[in-house]
């Protein structure tokens, strides 16, 4: 006997998705889902987004990691409220596991939420979590092949910083190159070009970061 | 390794649907599988079957439909195959491109006795 089921497989996750990010919006809060590589500098742009913003915006950070709290340790250090969530080795974060720890956050009492994700270009892609909009980061350091051979995590990203830049002349990064790729798979993208290392190209990132979190707020 | 989550996915959903409809085995799981998704087929087969061991659903065979990916010009409504990932619409330029189809992760039907 055949049985029609038409169900979409991420339904549940999607529904939970739906659920947080309106626990977020009833208090007018952004949350970004941070996506990139290990080592690409997730954690690094948001060590320089803490120490900078941390006087006009009230900012928690919830850390993906597999096993390990080094992250949240090098956010707690700057100043910022942050939850840790340990996969156990699950290759993502999924929306049943941010709704879980959501109750630790005061939200009465932030304006943007960053939820790092497990350093990954592939797997995080899927799910949503209940974010307003998921950031990628790319670093030089990588390759500029990476946009078209991970195109998912590119295409469904708000933005794409992209970081390093101050290794660029030991490389053979074309950063017109890869601009072309990630605008040819979302032209609707945001590009920011940051070093974490000298902080070039930073403010450009906050700019747009600050510009988000009133759009938020003016949507709730 | 995410799917073993799509499996999961999948196994709770056909095992629902099983269970409505009082089928003792469910002999084909039919997807549909986006081209714009990054899931690997023989991986989703492999995680299912470990999964679905001792449920109704074990060794069941999964058929997998891949769907092209197709996109809609905003500006002019072209609809046209999405080639090389460049999301241009080829009629008039404009990059204002929705997805049609080519995002699906779905079950789509099941045979089951």
């Amino acid at each position: 006997m055949e049985v029609q089921v038409m169900a979409n497989i991420l339904d549940k996750n999607d529904k939970l998705a739906a659920e947080v990010n309106a626990l977020f919006s009833v208090h007018g809060i952004f949350c970004l889902n941070l996506l990139g590589s290990p080592g690409s500098g997730k954690t690094s742009l948001l060590e320089h987004t803490i120490i900078s913003l941390k006087e006009d915006i009230r900012l928690a950070v919830i850390e993906g990691d597999l096993f390990t709290d080094k992250d949240a340790e090098r956010i707690a250090r700057k100043g910022a409220p942050v939850i840790q969530i340990n996969t156990g080795g699950g290759c993502h974060l999924d929306a049943a596991m941010v709704k879980t720890v959501i109750s630790k956050l005061d939200l009465t009492a932030l304006d943007l939420v960053i939820i790092e994700n497990v350093g990954n270009l592939v797997c995080p892609a899927e799910f949503n979590i209940g974010e307003d909009v998921k950031v990628t980061v790319l670093s030089v350091t990588e390759g500029e092949d990476k946009p078209m051979k991970y195109p998912l995590v590119f295409k469904e990203a708000g933005a794409v910083v992209i970081n390093k830049i101050d290794l660029i002349p030991y490389t053979s990064f074309d950063m017109n190159a890869v601009k072309e790729d990630i605008e040819s798979l979302n032209p609707q993208v945001s590009l920011i070009e940051v070093s974490c290392r000298t902080g070039d190209g930073l403010e450009g990132w906050y700019d747009w970061l600050k510009d988000q979190i009133v759009r938020k707020k003016a949507r709730c | 390794m995410h799917e073993m989550a799509i499996a999961e996915g999948i196994l709770d959903i056909v095992l629902k649907t099983a269970e409505q409809h009082q089928a003792k085995k469910i002999v084909s799981i039919t997807l549909e599988i986006g081209q714009m998704t990054e899931v690997e087929p023989e991986s989703l087969r492999f995680c299912f079957a470990a999964l679905s061991e001792e449920t109704t659903a074990a060794g069941a065979v999964l058929e997998i439909n891949h769907i092209p990916l197709v996109g809609r010009c905003r500006d002019c409504e072209k609809q046209f195959v999405i080639e090389k990932l460049r999301f241009l619409c080829p009629a008039c330029g404009s990059t204002g491109v929705e997805i049609l189809t080519g995002r699906e992760l779905k079950v789509r039907h099941l045979e089951v006795e």
